[in-house]
């Protein structure tokens, strides 16, 4: 047992939905007691999809476990069939339902469905999310594709004058930026004349999948997700692999001669891309404060991995940490951290995180959703490099990872939230000026300028109970003017309780409040704000 | 104050006679449910009970589960976590309980600050037979008497959403301390406000004469309420069976009200409280009059954006019909059909009574089926969960999300504008996005 207060991951059925999801024509029957079905709200609102996942869930209730739960199963997985139609099916079971022991597999084989089904094994109890990911993508490569599996021994080869054809792997739903280093490598491998064969499991079908060994080579562009599924085509299609992941512009170039060399191409062109801003951007001298910030790296293992490199060789920052939670991909990491001569943090526990960051006195954060909250703590200029994900990883805008726009977006994205050279100057020059403090944030970070315009005006005038007891006593304005003895300045005063009840508005919104009710207040001759006077204001302000 | 408004009548709905939906059919199905289990209940409990802890005894879903449900709207460290069952635990029952000591001890020493534990209930805790009730004994005799520890299941196997919260709460009532025998009768609101309603509500009951009211849950679990035949309790959620029934072994009446939605539904919920303690009508009509007539000019303001939409519900929070009441009688809102997880049919008495005759309800779900219903009713609003909203209005429908009426203060006078706001907020979007 494991006390958990964030989790990195989702457990591994997540991570086959989000194969799922990805794909056109696959649909996933999850053996799931209700509740499960809150996995949908990953893909409707933060990824905000315009269609629910292809998922059904049996959801069944504690009244049907002393009953038939596998007829249920049969009965969902038949319904689902009919209704939508899929040409592939996914079948299995959440980590409650493997307790009980229903077998998926052996009942939807049962049903004799016209179409492949595959059973997912997915041991809730042990692995997570993207393992689970990369599991299902592979069972259903090996489903769909095996039947074209050539004979052993038979030799790959190339038409003369066909271009080179690749598959690009490991795109999902709900990946980090996925949808748009799709578009930005396909443009890539275009200019360079290399032809797509499929992108999966991103926007591909069944008969996709079937087909992939069509390709002379794969591309494995999250090989958390896409690795074992291309192992499996080395295998038994010769298909060889390019494993350099393409983020940031010195693994771009590496990546392209790879790609070069798979196809039998010349690089040249595609190398000398006009885009290529980054690098000259961190040679410009107002990046000079850059140098030797000290960096702090966690995330999956291909995002860490490639940010530490970015952040070493490309910006000049130094690398004081990196990490993962990607147990499998524990020893690229370490690997990697050798480079900086620092130790890995190979851990699924944020606090962990949290520690090491603070010891390190870190100046900028480069990690997932989980490390803002830790950077937001202590204070520390952050960027989300990797999933875990939230709403705002999923842009309007076109905002790749990869590629030489991807390197561009990382250098904006890294650098915006250090405080710029010639402000951490004034800063330092000028510490006795009340607005800075030693609290006070950059101020392109907005929030500590607004809570102390909050905080000043919580100092407004207010009246002890005893002094409002006369004027409170009578509600009407007019009463009020008329008692006071000296003439009204026109300003309000707030009331303790009023003032009281005004903190339980919450603080977002009670600016909004305090105004609201002060003009209120003055348009209509109220002296003094009372509780009442605050919700007639309101009132008198909703709609 | 503007006197002006105080000049308007307040009319103090009578309870209306047997009829509206009281006796109607219920078109009751299973299937797939959209909707969220009773952990979910966690996320507005951990915040309510200041000094209170929720440990989920579960697996990676429900910690995946709580942080997606809630991970938008946290801001400090949550006082809830979850303690995973891992494949070693699966092995021996013995080994998963001195897991469990083990990870008590831990997160007390973590937070001292902690004087109320709750273990919850997972579905594969209940599935695995793991003893919570004997487990939170004895940790109980482990932490005392720095802290008390509790038990309830919030699995989506028994409970649906807010029913977390029932269970929570039921799981309190033998922790009550009792009342003394002679005490004078006193008036207990059960169900979780938000604070700023609690004190709306505490300032009415004193106007109208009843001084002497307790909340359930408390904001600190030092300041539990007492219970006993003496107490009358008025439920400010429609969704707390086990509580209601816990409460009345312990020798509390239920007062009989529609729940506080609305002017109207307010008005009567106060009412059937000020009737038990015998308050005369004009000094109940004094006490609610200027906060009545303030929201029902509120409401009248807003009544022009929803006059005459048809709205469909699908079940999730089991607000559902005291919604559709206050839709459709304060504000002519057409109710095309009203689903919710659960019906209790005694403590919705007075809310179906008030619901117009041929209402079409439904209880329970099948997701698909009731999509079917919902593309072919073409209503003007839809109430779902996040999971379908999104999707629906890629389909052009216009949606409210439900779980934002969970986490909204729409209780009372002062809220009755703003739950009809956030019905009338989708409308008035979708116009202006098209114009």
């Amino acid at each position: 047992m494991q006390l958990t207060l964030w989790t990195y991951e989702g457990p591994p059925h997540v991570g086959a939905m989000r194969i799922a999801t990805a794909m056109k024509d696959v649909h996933y029957v999850l053996h799931a007691p209700q509740g499960d079905t809150y996995a949908d709200l990953l893909f409707t609102m933060i990824e905000r999809r315009t269609r629910r996942p292809p998922v059904t869930y049996t959801t069944f209730q504690a009244r049907d476990l002393g009953g038939d739960t596998a007829q249920l199963f049969q009965d969902a997985a038949r319904d689902a069939f009919e209704r939508f139609q899929p040409k592939a099916m996914l079948v299995g079971a959440s980590c409650t339902a493997e307790l009980i022991q229903d077998d998926p597999g052996g009942l939807s084989e049962a049903l004799n469905l016209p179409i492949p089904v595959v059973a997912l094994e997915l041991p809730s109890y042990q692995k997570k999310e993207n393992w689970g990911a990369a599991e299902t993508f592979y069972q259903l490569v090996r489903a769909l594709a095996g039947p074209h599996v050539p004979p052993p021994g038979q030799k790959r080869e190339r038409e003369a004058g066909r271009k080179a054809r690749c598959n690009l792997l490991g795109p999902t739903a709900l990946g980090f930026r996925h949808r748009d280093d799709v578009t930005e490598i396909s443009g890539l491998l275009a200019r360079m004349g290399v032809e797509i064969n499929v992108i999966a499991p991103l926007d591909a079908t069944a008969a996709d999948l079937a087909r992939l060994g069509d390709a002379d080579f794969n591309i494995v562009l999250y090989p958390e997700t896409a690795q074992q599924a291309a192992g499996w085509l080395l295998r038994n299609f010769g298909q060889p692999m390019v494993k350099t992941v393409p983020i940031g512009t010195g693994a771009t170039c590496e990546f392209i001669r790879e790609v070069a060399t798979l196809a039998g191409i010349d690089p040249t062109a595609t190398l000398d891309d006009a885009n290529r801003r980054a690098t000259w951007y961190a040679k410009s001298v107002d990046s000079t404060y850059l140098t030797g910030k000290r960096v702090f790296v966690f995330g999956d293992a291909t995002h860490a991995v490639a940010a530490a490199r970015i952040a070493s060789r490309e910006l000049g920052f130094t690398v004081v940490g990196i990490g993962t939670y990607s147990r499998e991909f524990a020893r690229e990491v370490r690997e990697a951290a050798k480079l900086y001569g620092v130790e890995a943090l190979i851990t699924e526990d944020y606090l962990e995180v949290e520690a090491r960051i603070a010891e390190l006195n870190v100046e900028l954060l480069l990690g997932t959703q989980m490390e803002r909250h830790i950077a937001k703590r202590l204070g520390v200029p952050c960027a989300v490099i990797s999933a875990p994900v939230h709403v705002q990883d999923y842009p309007a805008r076109y905002s790749p990872q990869m590629g030489f726009e991807g390197a561009n977006v990382l250098f904006d994205t890294w650098v915006h939230p250090l405080m710029m050279g010639l402000e951490e100057h004034l800063l330092g020059m000028f510490r006795e000026d009340f607005e800075f403090h030693p609290e006070a944030a950059p101020s392109h970070l907005g929030g500590a300028v607004s809570e102390r315009r909050v905080d000043a005006a919580a100092q407004m005038p207010t009246m002890p109970v005893e002094a409002l007891a006369a004027a409170a006593a009578s509600a009407a304005p007019e009463l009020a003017v008329a008692e006071a003895d000296a003439p009204w300045n026109g300003q309000p005063v707030w009331s303790a309780e009023g003032e009281k009840e005004l903190g339980k508005i919450p603080f977002f919104v009670r600016g909004k409040a305090r105004r609201n009710t002060e003009a209120y207040a003055r348009d209509h001759g109220v002296r003094v704000i009372t509780v009442e006077a605050l919700y007639d204001a309101k009132a008198h302000f909703s709609r | 104050m503007s006197s002006a408004l105080a000049a308007v009548p307040v009319v103090v709905q009578s309870r209306p006679a047997a009829g509206g939906c009281s006796d109607a059919p219920v078109l009751k199905e299973r299937g797939q449910r959209e909707v969220f289990c009773g952990l979910t209940g966690i996320i507005w409990l951990h915040r309510k009970i200041q000094d209170a802890f929720f440990l989920i005894v579960g697996s990676r879903t429900c910690a995946h589960l709580m942080q997606s449900a809630a991970g938008v709207m946290i801001f400090a460290e949550p006082r809830f976590g979850t303690a995973i069952i891992d494949e070693r635990d699966l092995a021996g029952m013995s080994d998963a309980n001195d897991e469990l000591d083990r990870v008590v001890a831990q997160l007390l020493a973590r937070r001292p600050d902690i004087k109320l534990l709750f273990l919850v209930g997972s579905c594969p805790s209940e599935v695995i037979k793991l003893d919570l009730s004997r487990a939170s004994e004895r940790l109980a005799r482990q932490h005392a008497p720095k802290v008390r520890v509790l038990n309830y299941s919030g699995s989506g196997i028994e409970t649906t959403f807010t029913q977390g919260e029932d269970a929570c709460l039921a799981s309190l009532i033998p922790a009550l301390p009792a009342s003394a025998a002679a005490a004078p009768k006193s008036l207990l609101v059960v169900g979780a406000l938000a604070d700023v309603v609690e004190d709306q509500f505490r300032r009415l009951f004193r106007a109208i004469g009843i001084p002497d009211v307790q909340f359930l849950p408390p904001r600190r679990s030092t300041e539990l309420p007492t219970v006993g035949p003496n107490t009358r309790y008025l439920l400010a959620q429609p969704f707390l069976s086990d509580t209601a029934r816990a409460l009345e072994e312990r020798g509390a009446t239920r007062l009989d009200a529609p729940f506080p939605l609305g002017v109207e539904g307010t008005t009567a919920w106060l009412e059937a409280a000020a009737a038990e303690w015998a308050i005369p009508a004009p000094k109940f009509q004094a006490a609610i009059a200027p906060a009545a007539t303030r929201a029902s000019a509120a409401l009248d303001r807003i009544r022009s954006q929803l006059a005459g939409k048809r709205i469909f519900f699908f079940p999730d929070s089991q607000l559902e019909i005291p919604l559709a009441r206050f839709l459709s009688r304060e504000l002519d809102v057409e109710l095309v059909e009203v689903g919710t997880p659960f019906l209790h049919r005694s403590h919705l008495a007075q809310e179906l009574a008030r619901l117009p005759a041929g209402t079409s309800l439904s209880e329970g779900q099948h997701v698909e089926r009731q999509l079917d219903r919902c593309r072919a009713a073409k209503p003007d609003i839809v109430v779902c969960g996040l999971g379908l909203a999104n999707p629906l209005e890629a389909e052009g429908m216009t949606t409210k999300w439900a779980i934002e009426l969970v986490f909204t203060p729409i209780q009372g006078y002062e809220q009755a504008a703003d739950l009809a706001e956030l019905f009338a907020r989708p409308l008035v979007r979708r116009t202006k996005l098209a114009a």
